[in-house]
């Protein structure tokens, strides 16, 4: 497992492909919090809204449609372009497994 | 207080070899029209327990397979000294032919039926009487010295939270690989929270034929939701998961695989059997708690060991189910509920390994006697998953 970050807030990153971490405690909007990611130098990153104990926010700007990565795994993708620091939940990241909903019949 | 060498347990030596880690005598009611007998009966008699169901009539092929399979292996889990089978007459799933194969186990196993008995009252007393017979004969049964390598251990996780993949996962699948190391057993169910992590167990698998079927129950799981045309989201996450900070299926997944350790993955066997092989084992269950559950212990689970981010008072008629907390502030608001806690490894107090050993040595205490929270407050669940419509 990653070494949790050291900053003053607690955040997790569990591969050094991963887009987003995970807040271990809540982080208000506007604050820098300085995050670890494995084997990569430590960023600091604004938060752009306030992170519940638990969600995660992104490390890097993803774009609208792109895969989202955590575990060093896909969790979704992305259904809007999504700033460094935003809240990543199910507004902005959809599943795209047992889509049933998708399916297109004639 | 009871002191426990690592890797073992006191446990109770049936006829068949097999090891159970507690000495009930089961009130089977194999069809919905006996549960309220069965229930009267386990009031009647001290040590027995039944369970509260809707299934046994009206079911065909594959589905009235599984749920006689289901019934079958309840009775025959080595936590049962005897069973009494419980039927009305006219259903489905006979009594007798539930009762004809846990026999086999070379347990005793009595049928009673409502309608030959002629009625409620006199199959109460009927079955009163089985039971009393077998609770004392149970209560003479002697406990031995056994090995870790003579457990199955199911797991589970329930009530997810974004915690559950970051510490009681990783700690229930280090304690997984340690089950593996002593030479036991480790399920791995809940087929539907697997999806988009089937590749990491794959690639685990001991041959070609395990990989292959691992895809091929992803691949039926999910195509239940596609060919419903309906959004797998809109019933798993549940809304408590996503509240909890996860945000879609393949996320909870990745979390939920971590169950599994990182043992080789030697067998995948259908809902309610029993494994063959020791080791890793993944048994095809929904991600429903308790379906889930019932499937592992009807396969012979002695012990589950089940994670909650959000807190759940899920338990077993017959197996102790330790319940591992993802987070402090959820152990200490349902202490009642929640038997060990992993949230120190959120905290960074505790390592996933040193949290892995806490639960090993609560396997063995809980394997020879010790009760769960779930035992103490008699939360009996019981639910089969039905792969067919009733008629």
């Amino acid at each position: 497992m990653s070494k949790l970050s050291n900053s003053k807030f607690r955040t997790i990153v569990m591969r050094p492909e991963d887009s987003v971490a995970v807040a271990l405690q809540e982080i208000a909007a506007g604050i820098q919090v300085e995050v670890n990611v494995p084997s990569k130098e430590s960023i600091t990153i604004l938060l752009k809204e306030t992170i519940e104990f638990g969600h995660k926010f992104s490390i890097r700007p993803i774009k609208a449609g792109s895969d989202i990565m955590k575990y060093g795994e896909v969790i979704g993708r992305a259904l809007k372009n999504i700033e460094e620091g935003e809240h990543v939940h199910v507004h902005n990241l959809e599943g795209t497994r047992g889509r049933g909903d998708k399916v297109v019949t004639d | 207080m009871l002191q426990i060498k690592e890797g073992q347990f006191l446990g109770y030596r049936r006829s068949d070899g097999k090891v159970g880690v507690r000495n009930h005598v089961l009130i089977l009611p194999t069809i919905t029209c006996a549960t309220q007998t069965a229930k009267q009966i386990t009031e009647l008699v001290h040590g027995t327990v039944s369970f509260i169901h809707q299934h046994g009539c009206a079911q065909v092929g594959v589905d009235y397979e599984q749920t006689f399979r289901t019934y079958v292996g309840m009775g025959k889990n080595p936590n049962v000294y005897g069973v009494v089978v419980l039927g009305l007459g006219c259903e489905t799933h006979q009594a007798k032919s539930v009762a004809g194969e846990i026999a086999k186990s070379g347990k005793p196993v009595i049928t009673v039926s409502i309608q030959e008995h002629g009625g409620t009252l006199d199959a109460i007393a009927e079955g009163a009487k089985a039971a009393t017979k077998l609770v004392q004969e149970a209560s003479m049964q002697m406990k031995e010295w056994c090995d870790f390598s003579e457990l199955i251990i199911g797991t589970e996780c329930g009530g997810s939270d974004a915690c559950s993949g970051l510490s009681a996962n990783p700690a229930v699948g280090a304690v997984s690989d340690m089950i593996v190391e002593f030479g036991g057993t480790s399920i791995l169910a809940e087929t539907t929270e697997l999806i988009g992590a089937e590749h990491l167990l794959a690639n685990r698998a001991k041959n070609d034929q395990v990989a292959k079927r691992v895809y091929e129950v992803i691949e039926a799981m999910e195509n239940r939701s596609i060919q419903m045309g309906v959004d797998i989201r809109t019933g798993n996450p549940s809304p408590g998961n996503i509240k909890g900070g996860l945000s879609s299926l393949e996320e909870k997944s990745l979390g939920a695989a971590n169950k599994a350790g990182k043992s080789p993955l030697n067998e995948l066997i259908n809902y309610a059997e029993e494994p063959t092989e020791k080791g890793l084992v993944w048994m095809d269950t929904p991600g429903h708690d308790i379906e889930q559950l019932t499937g592992m212990v009807a396969g012979g689970a002695q012990v589950v060991l089940f994670t909650s981010g959000r807190g759940t008072p899920t338990g077993s008629p017959i197996a102790p189910v330790i319940k591992i907390s993802t987070n402090t502030g959820m152990f200490e608001k349902m202490r009642e509920n929640m038997d060990l806690n992993a949230g120190t490894i959120i905290e960074g107090t505790e390592t996933v390994e040193e949290v892995g050993k806490r639960i090993l040595s609560e396997i063995g205490m809980v394997s020879s006697g010790k009760l769960t929270k779930a035992e103490i407050l008699k939360q009996h669940d019981f639910g089969i998953w039905r792969i067919g419509p009733t008629f």
